[in-house]
């Protein structure tokens, strides 16, 4: 693993290099060079399983974080890729030239979180929401419960009870 | 392909959520004959469902009643967790069938229609069209705490929280999940009620068609189906 990272340093400007366990590693890389990173690390270093791509939104510094995690089988190791992209402009080079199922991942985040792959295969297809006008929900600006309510007609009569306040006043009634 | 569709699309404004295969086109027959096909037109019936009155004769009745009790079908169509549930109903420890209750593969040999557990957005609208093309009478039953008020997933943003505003439910089984022996009690439940004439869920559906109709449309929104789909 040491080596490994080593390697990359010497290659690549990688930062933020945490080591999560034994056979994990976090790193952060920018834009630019993720996608030949994740290209040297399947074709090189034998990074051969594409585990996930997920998206994390950080609405205070107005970034998106996308995370590729990769997985070599012969030593089984783990590295996840971090990048942060504008939340202005949401746009990432599409990887699914790499693996096919990238593709897969990309079109959810699209829907989800509504960052684009530009050439990606199907990525405007809708794919769990269809139809949908709102903005992308995973965002943190989007208000799932206001959303419901003006939506799905919630059943009135819905109340909750601090379980500590109730049986205080259950218990000893007079305070 | 590609040319009749432009063909017959010119000049008319597309919806966007229109499907494909719903597009008018001509195609040729294998004995040669050249046949135009307006699937919307051809494929669905165009009526809104009707209501099917009780027969007059009470004791006919009340006996056609006790046979549609005696012999509900399922639909096997698991739309959440709570299908899950429904597997054991069929193996020797639980025996539904001991009480008339069996699995159908389709929707126009079914009479029950179990929405087993939260119900997304993209399902509702594939249990509209299964439950539309079920026959009369039909029951609906909500499985779960998810069906009755949105359960877990209440301010999720893509499951409903109340089914009896999209379809007419005849029995609610409070639970999550309820367990087999609350779904035996549900089905006899279910059974009483139609014994007692008041499995009237089809009817109602079609009393209140326009009402049923503006809540489904109003979170499907790429209604890109006939209204009724027979």
């Amino acid at each position: 693993m040491k080596e490994l990272l080593q390697r990359l340093e010497y290659r690549f400007d990688v930062s933020d290099i945490v080591q999560k366990r034994e056979n994990q590693t976090f790193l952060t890389i920018d834009k630019k060079h993720t996608i030949s990173l994740i290209t040297h690390l399947r074709d090189i270093e034998n990074f051969s399983h594409f585990v996930l791509l997920t998206a994390v939104d950080w609405i205070e510094d107005n970034l998106f974080q996308l995370t590729y995690i990769l997985h070599n089988p012969e030593v089984n190791i783990d590295i996840a890729i971090r990048t942060m992209i504008s939340r202005d402009n949401p746009e990432m080079d599409s990887a699914h030239h790499l693996w096919e199922q990238v593709a897969t991942y990309q079109r959810e985040l699209k829907e989800m979180f509504g960052i684009n792959f530009p050439g990606s295969p199907g990525v405007n297809d809708s794919f769990i929401l269809e139809g949908w006008d709102d903005i992308p929900p995973y965002r943190r600006d989007f208000d799932t419960k206001k959303y419901t309510e003006e939506t799905y007609f919630p059943r009135p009569g819905r109340q909750t009870n601090d379980p500590a306040e109730y049986m205080k006043n259950k218990l000893y009634p007079n305070g | 392909m590609s040319e009749i569709n432009n063909k017959n699309t010119s000049g008319i404004e597309k919806d966007k959520f229109f499907a494909p295969e719903n597009e008018k086109r001509t195609v040729t027959a294998p004995d040669g004959q050249i046949i135009e096909i307006d699937p919307l037109n051809d494929y669905f019936c165009g009526d809104a469902p009707r209501v099917h009155k009780p027969h007059k004769n009470k004791l006919f009745e009340s006996f056609l009643n006790w046979a549609r009790a005696e012999s509900i079908w399922v639909l096997g169509f698991g739309t959440g967790c709570g299908s899950i549930e429904l597997y054991p109903l069929l193996t020797p420890r639980f025996d539904a069938y001991r009480f008339g209750i069996q699995m159908a593969p389709t929707p126009r040999q079914s009479s029950l229609m179990i929405i087993s557990g939260y119900l997304s957005v993209k399902t509702l609208k594939r249990v509209v069209r299964s439950y539309e093309q079920m026959q009369n009478p039909k029951f609906v039953m909500g499985l779960g705490s998810c069906t009755i008020n949105g359960g877990m997933y209440w301010d999720s943003y893509n499951t409903i929280n109340r089914l009896d505003y999209y379809l007419p439910v005849d029995t609610y089984i409070a639970g999550c999940m309820p367990r087999p022996e609350a779904l035996l009690a549900g089905f006899n439940h279910l059974k009483k009620a139609i014994k007692e004439g008041k499995g009237e869920g089809a009817n109602k559906y079609a009393e209140n068609f326009e009402w049923y109709k503006a809540n489904q449309k109003k979170i499907i929104k790429d209604w890109n189906m006939p209204d009724y789909n027979w």
